[in-house]
């Protein structure tokens, strides 16, 4: 097998200069809802020492100084841009998979047959400059774990000019021996530190383990990790996506939020937000939770935090039912006198079409018009923003997100064309 | 176990589905001749766009490219995958910020405007032009 991992570098700050040349060279960070904290940042960003995650109010002003610009994050364009790239990519191999909004992993199998894979590399990397303005890096391997780690090299190295080819064995041994083992796929913090404490601490020592000691001592899965390092593939492509097990929707507000009848708005809107998604998967749900929290940054404040969930008789993806469902959980869980910051929807437990065992004491409530009626929802919510709303998401929302260092959405709203002269 | 008739299944739950142009509702007798030939109504997308994946639209300001037929406010189908070449309209990047012009490669690199007013913008030997895409169709309404 060959595999070629091929990911975005710094995607969110590179989506902010698809469109705005002006920006080549200049620190850009993305921030987090609410402009809270940095949850992206370009490479001259991190050389200023800008750290992921910083709290945005404690760099604002240097960062500024220093020729920085912000951005709220602009998930409309990151969305249009991830597909472009993906779409690209779809044209030069015939099987990938979409890791994640900005990565993915290409079957070369047979490829490198016919060409040399380091220039298959560099031709992925320019054809998707090219076309959608997105640089990427390119790591290739015989495993998906030893692509990944050809990723890092080549994120880490420059020199590499971004694109890694670890088919030889020594190359591989070469690069595991410098890399440390908490960035091998599928290690996280935890395992980490356990393997430090057996005296583990790069890549190849992992690779160079006893393969019982790892079965013995961890699980199936670093066993497979282990085996991937030493070049035998144990984990295929997944060229479908899963379908989810479950969707949640839940925001941070714009401001503390206090009444019932505003956390019930917001909750209403996230709703409508979750059967939408729910609908764009094809399932019906037939458990809906609703969760809200106060700040726990705020020291000063009453503390507060509950989830309750709620089975319906019948799965469903009507927003109608799933409003009526929040709508009590809500009213259960709120509590007067808190300052809350945070809530949200859940809806678990799915169910493809007509596939449930129905209640035989409860009569199944039959509305020939719900379908049409939510498919015709969606289709005019479809077309950009929000047309068509229940009431009970409020009109005027002053608890909705605040972003506003908000870039244009160049590519999904007419409003909002690059201007060009 | 008593089994009680309470009424066929109506044909009412199947509503009309949609259907493009010519179809009427099939009577008895004669059924609609151009029931055939049903084909799917025309596309501006599929005519004016080669490559989704690569293809932008940005709006023009100000009268630069009027002879070349793009007024103000007109909408710029713009292909990043197109090879630009001597006479290409382009959108190029000057002075960090995109434009529209004509590109010329003979006999020295330039970008000119279409329009007798504005000077052409030459690009000196070791400049980088940065060329974002080739503008396909331009799009004016009136």
């Amino acid at each position: 097998m060959t595999y070629a991992l091929v990911d975005c570098n710094s995607f969110y700050a590179s989506c902010e200069r698809v469109f705005r040349p002006d920006l080549k060279n200049v620190p850009v960070v993305v921030l987090s809802n609410n402009d809270g904290c940095v949850v992206a940042l370009s490479k001259e960003a991190k050389n200023i020492g800008i750290k992921m995650c910083e709290p945005w109010f404690k760099i604002k002003d240097s960062f500024s100084k220093k020729g920085g610009v912000a951005f709220s994050s602009n998930y409309e364009l990151y969305a249009d841009i991830s597909t472009r790239v993906m779409q690209t990519l779809e044209g030069l191999t015939p099987r990938m998979e979409i890791y994640s909004i900005d990565e993915a992993f290409l079957d070369l199998s047979g490829i490198n047959f016919c060409t040399d894979l380091k220039e298959f590399g560099y031709e992925c990397q320019e054809r998707v400059r090219c076309w959608t303005g997105m640089p990427v890096r390119v790591g290739i391997g015989p495993t998906k774990t030893l692509a990944k780690a050809a990723s890092y090299g080549a994120k880490k190295y420059s020199a590499t000019q971004g694109v890694v080819d670890l088919s030889k064995l020594e190359r591989q041994r070469k690069l595991m021996s410098i890399m440390p083992v908490g960035e091998v796929w599928g290690v996280g913090s935890k395992l980490r530190k356990h393997l430090n404490k057996m005296g583990i601490t790069t890549a190849l020592e992992l690779a160079d383990t006893d393969i019982k000691l790892i079965r013995r001592r961890f699980s199936i899965v670093l066993e497979r990790t282990v085996m991937e390092l030493r070049g035998y593939p144990c984990i295929g492509l997944e060229e479908h996506p899963t379908t989810k097990k479950e969707i949640v929707v839940s925001r941070t507000f714009g401001k503390k939020v206090t009444t019932l009848e505003s956390i019930n708005e917001a909750i209403s809107d996230y709703a409508a937000r979750a059967a939408e998604k729910l609908r764009h998967e094809k399932q019906y749900c037939r458990v809906v939770s609703v969760f809200m929290r106060t700040n726990p940054f705020r020291l000063q404040d009453q503390q507060y935090s509950n989830i309750l969930s709620y089975r319906l008789n019948t799965p469903t993806n009507d927003t109608r039912d799933i409003l009526y469902a929040t709508r009590k959980l809500s009213k259960k869980i709120y509590k007067k006198g808190y300052n809350f910051i945070k809530a949200g929807v859940m809806l678990s437990d799915f169910y493809d079409k007509g596939i449930y065992q129905s209640d035989f004491f409860i009569p199944e409530c039959k509305r020939p018009k719900s379908e049409k009626l939510m498919e015709t929802i969606d289709k005019i919510n479809g077309t950009g923003e929000v047309k068509v709303t229940f009431a009970a998401q409020g009109i005027k929302k002053p608890w909705s997100m605040q972003r506003y260092l908000q870039s244009p959405k160049y590519t999904t709203n007419w409003n909002d064309l690059l201007v060009v002269r | 176990m008593v089994v009680k008739y309470l009424g066929d299944t109506s044909e009412g739950d199947f509503p009309l589905a949609e259907i493009p142009y010519f179809l009427n509702k099939v009577r008895v007798g004669w059924p609609s001749p151009a029931d055939d030939y049903i084909e799917r109504p025309i596309d501006l997308n599929e005519y004016l766009i080669k490559n989704p994946a690569a293809t932008y639209f940005v709006r023009v300001s100000g009268d630069s490219m009027v002879d070349a037929f793009i007024g103000d406010g007109a909408i710029l189908i713009v292909d990043r995958s197109v090879e630009p070449k001597h006479k290409s309209i382009v959108i190029a990047a000057i002075n960090g910020s995109y434009t529209c012009k004509r590109l010329l490669t003979k006999p020295k690199v330039c970008l000119a405007s279409e329009n007798s007013k504005y000077a052409p913008i030459f690009i000196k030997e070791d400049e980088e032009l940065e060329i974002a895409g080739v503008v396909i169709a331009a799009i004016n309404t009136y």
